[in-house]
């Protein structure tokens, strides 16, 4: 057993400071179980979101020593116990309390995408029929457990709050990007990835990947994919002439 | 009391996991007025914890599958004391919601031919979990969220509701609160879809998430509904064991139905030495044909390493109380000697993923350490079978809150099938009642006034008792004397702490404000996990035999007259918790055949 200094964030929308705490670490332990240790023996109402703590539900994103990441998957023993070590809500997002944020954005987002349209069913039997390397493709997206950490470091809405309404986010591409590679889909959400979702003000910094728990791809098979979409359909000059020309797509 | 928010609606649907999400996509979808309100953010409910699969007799694997064997399996794993009708609904309907499932988006793992591929689990005689690797909880759930999300259904995030009301006999709403504010909220609705899972912060080790406190098991209590088989309690057999931090988070039965073997420390598989006269006919008795039958399920029968959850539970304790263990109290789950490092890093992803960061352990070359956890609970609101409605006009319940489907033990996978099948049937028969009922019953004020004092009757308490120092105490004492193995005398010492927790939960104070106050929040569950607490307590106590998830060490004998009984609990008018034998529903003889046929 160690003993360690957390210093957690305290306060809402109204301001706040990091307030320390001194506690006991037991062997494995993550962050999460530390800060329920300070919870339940020194400051019952602390705020903090959590679930299943097994890294499956993306509850309980954190900024631990300024680091973007899930505190019931990040292990005591990986963090430098003889320092202090900072928990800190996530920034993108406003604070509720403690560290909880406000992560409504994401779900206005969410609700905004055309729905997935699903194409008859391609069986004689009225189900579907779907090789297995069509899928693994979506399968990598839909790892995603919506921790939004990916939209916490994208500095095109953290240093930019101005931009959230033009843009959805990294995690709304790897969404989009599903939904555009599904093998059963039938929509083009291509407009509508170039202009509700402000996919073009990403600058492909991989940030978003850099962070992400489950892994994803997410800049390389999801953004870029979607940005090349995007620029055969509105910016190939041979495309946009053709198009003029004819009519047609 | 200033004027608390309200809103109003045919039917609201208490939790969003996949039962809740499903009956709430069904009655909107019949025209009801439905909302659904969840404790957590939407999309973060117990669900996605799920692994392994949704079991379905689709017969895409072994084309011999059907209905039946699935029924049969079922009523078998759950010692026969499972609700007929219930265990025929889920095994005739369970296909039909996996390709639903597809069509709103799901991207379940492929056979060959390009099928939904099914993988063998415990219990069930063929191939039969539709999955994705061993993630398709979170699968469900997303595709049931974004399609609730683009039907327009009004979700409640992070919205606890506190107590249902009723107007005579029969449901008015219900009174919460936004976890958010703190601030008070009620809900005037014709019928309630409860759908808020498990029980499992009851006990100390456990694979669940914090809302596992049995909030819908106590709101239908509260409400003068019936729970039933409230003494059967899962510990899934494989949880982890080490480090101390991690001990209960689920390791997937998938690792078994991949070929994982269970060893214990002389290296021995001891799981044939635990094959039960029950099971005997239907088991391998030698490691030759178990390893075979992972590939011709026709002509072997099945691993003991797959008998039924509670069978793999009790012979683990065993081993471990022989001194056979591994290092940490557990026995040795083995996959890395049975299939090349790439291939369970394919098909067990989350597995791999979990034991590197959070044990340092390699399972592509390395066994894992597993034991018993908490896992889930069997009994809940007793249900008409075709419709969830409970005992109490207005109140539906499906998923695990709901009782009778899976009697003493559940099925691996027979637990995402039962979220959408009776999900959906729930929905149904809300809406149903909900429309057919013309004029919206009243939601008395002073009913809902008498709520809020009591949530509010916490913050007086400031300077009382610590919230999370009473849940503690209530873990241990469930662990240790209404765990895995119990006796009379535990059970009953058992019952004399929970009197006391309950005295000093009347006690909990709330520090601080209202806002995102989470002490506030667990002195509130703590009503609900009391309850559940003392339901299941009660009912072990009771029931003088051993069988599925009830093992009792003074009754070891399974006993044929108490196969024909549920025990029931219901609030009496004092207040304290009746209990009561209510007859077993009988099988008609056309199924009762497929028992016969099957000796």
């Amino acid at each position: 057993m160690a003993q360690v200094t957390l210093q957690v964030f305290r306060g809402d929308a109204n301001g706040g400071e990091f307030v320390d705490y001194t506690v006991e670490v037991d062997e494995g332990q993550v962050v999460l179980d530390v800060v329920h240790t300070v919870q339940a023996t020194q400051a019952a109402d602390l705020a903090v979101r959590w679930n299943c703590k097994a890294g499956k539900c993306g509850s309980c994103s954190a900024e631990v020593n300024g680091k973007p990441l899930l505190m019931c998957m990040t292990r005591m023993s990986t963090l430098d116990v003889s320092q202090p070590i900072s928990i800190a809500p996530i920034k993108t997002f406003p604070l509720i309390r403690d560290l909880v944020t406000d992560v409504s954005f994401n779900y206005e987002a969410a609700s905004q995408i055309p729905a997935f349209a699903p194409c008859a069913p391609n069986a004689d039997d009225g189900t579907y029929r779907m090789m297995q390397q069509d899928v693994e493709r979506g399968q990598e997206f839909r790892k995603c457990i919506e921790c939004f950490l990916c939209q916490n470091v994208c500095h095109v809405i953290r240093d930019h709050p101005e931009n959230k309404p033009n843009f959805l986010g990294p995690r709304q591409f790897v969404h989009l990007a599903e939904l555009e590679m599904h093998p059963l889909d039938t929509a083009d959400r291509t407009e509508f990835i170039r202009k509700t979702g402000g996919i073009a003000y990403c600058n492909i910094t991989k940030c978003c990947t850099e962070v992400c728990p489950e892994s994803i791809h997410i800049t390389d098979n999801a953004i870029i994919p979607l940005k090349e979409r995007i620029a055969d359909k509105y910016y190939d000059p041979f495309r946009w002439i053709f198009s003029k020309l004819t009519g047609r797509d | 009391m200033a004027e608390i928010q309200t809103h109003e609606y045919d039917v609201i649907v208490v939790g969003a996991g996949g039962a809740g999400l499903r009956a709430a996509i069904e009655a909107s979808a019949m025209g009801a007025r439905t909302a659904l309100v969840c404790k957590s953010l939407l999309g973060k409910a117990h669900t996605v914890m799920a692994e392994g699969g949704i079991a379905a007799a689709m017969g895409n694997v072994y084309s011999e599958d059907n209905w039946q064997v699935h029924f049969r399996d079922t009523m078998r794993g759950g010692k026969m004391l499972g609700n007929w009708r219930m265990a025929q609904i889920h095994a005739q309907e369970s296909p039909d919601r996996v390709h639903e499932l597809e069509a709103w988006g799901a991207l379940f793992d492929r056979t060959q031919d390009g099928r939904i591929q099914q993988r063998a689990f415990g219990g069930h005689r063929y191939d039969r979990l539709a999955h994705v690797g061993d993630r398709t909880g979170l699968e469900m759930i997303r595709t049931l969220q974004q399609h609730a999300v683009h039907k327009g259904i009004d979700v409640y995030m992070e919205c606890t509701i506190s107590r249902l009301l009723k107007d005579g006999d029969r449901i008015s709403g219900a009174v919460g609160y936004w976890r958010e504010s703190g601030e008070y909220v009620a809900f005037k609705a014709k019928a309630v879809v409860l759908a808020t899972g498990g029980t499992g912060k009851a006990f100390r080790i456990n694979s669940n998430s914090w809302e596992y406190t049995g909030d819908g098991h106590s709101l239908a209590y509260w409400a003068g509904a019936e729970l039933i088989d409230m003494e059967f309690i899962q510990f899934h057999p494989t949880g982890m064991v080490w480090p101390p931090s991690v001990r209960g988070i689920l390791v997937t039965e998938g690792v078994r139905g991949e070929g994982g073997i269970l060893t214990n420390s002389d290296g021995k598989r001891f799981m044939f030495e635990y094959i039960s006269d029950y099971f005997r006919a239907e088991t391998a008795e030698t490691e030759e044909e178990a390893d075979r039958w992972y590939g011709d399920k026709l002509n072997n029968r099945r691993t003991p390493d797959l008998l039924p959850r509670d069978e793999v539970a009790r012979a683990i304790v065993a081993e471990v109380k022989a001194g056979r263990g591994s290092p940490h109290g557990g026995v040795f789950l083995d996959i890395a000697s049975r299939h090349p490092a790439d291939y369970i890093k394919r098909a067990l992803p989350s597995m791999y993923h979990q034991f590197k960061q959070l044990a340092d352990i390699d399972i592509t070359a390395a066994p894992m350490e597993v034991g018993p956890t908490m896992h889930y609970t069997m009994g809940g609101v007793r249900v008409e079978p075709d419709t969830g409605a409970a005992t109490v006009p207005g109140i539906f319940a499906a998923g695990e809150c709901a009782g009778g489907m899976h009697g003493a033990n559940r099925l691996g996978g027979n637990s995402l099938s039962d979220l959408v099948v009776f999900g959906r049937r729930a929905g149904i028969g809300a809406a149903e009642y909900a429309l057919g009922l013309g004029s919206q019953p009243v939601l008395a004020e002073a009913d809902v006034n008498a709520v809020t004092s009591e949530l509010e009757a916490c913050f007086g308490n400031d300077g009382g008792e610590n919230p999370y120092a009473i849940q503690s105490d209530l873990q241990d004492a469930m662990h240790m004397l209404v765990g895995i193995i119990r006796t009379g005398a535990e059970i009953e010492e058992a019952l004399g702490k929970i009197a006391e927790l309950k005295a000093r939960a009347m006690k909990a104070g709330a520090t601080g404000g209202k806002a995102y106050n989470p002490s506030w929040h667990l002195a509130m569950d703590l009503r609900s996990l009391l309850t559940v607490a003392e339901a299941s307590a009660r009912a072990a106590g009771e029931r003088t035999e051993s069988r599925g998830g009830h093992t009792r060490n003074d009754y070891q004998e399974t006993d044929p007259e108490w196969g024909k009984w549920n025990l029931s609990l219901s609030q009496a008018a004092d207040g304290s918790m009746k209990l009561e034998k209510t007859p077993l529903a009988e099988m008609p003889a056309e199924l009762a055949t497929l028992f016969e046929e099957a000796k």
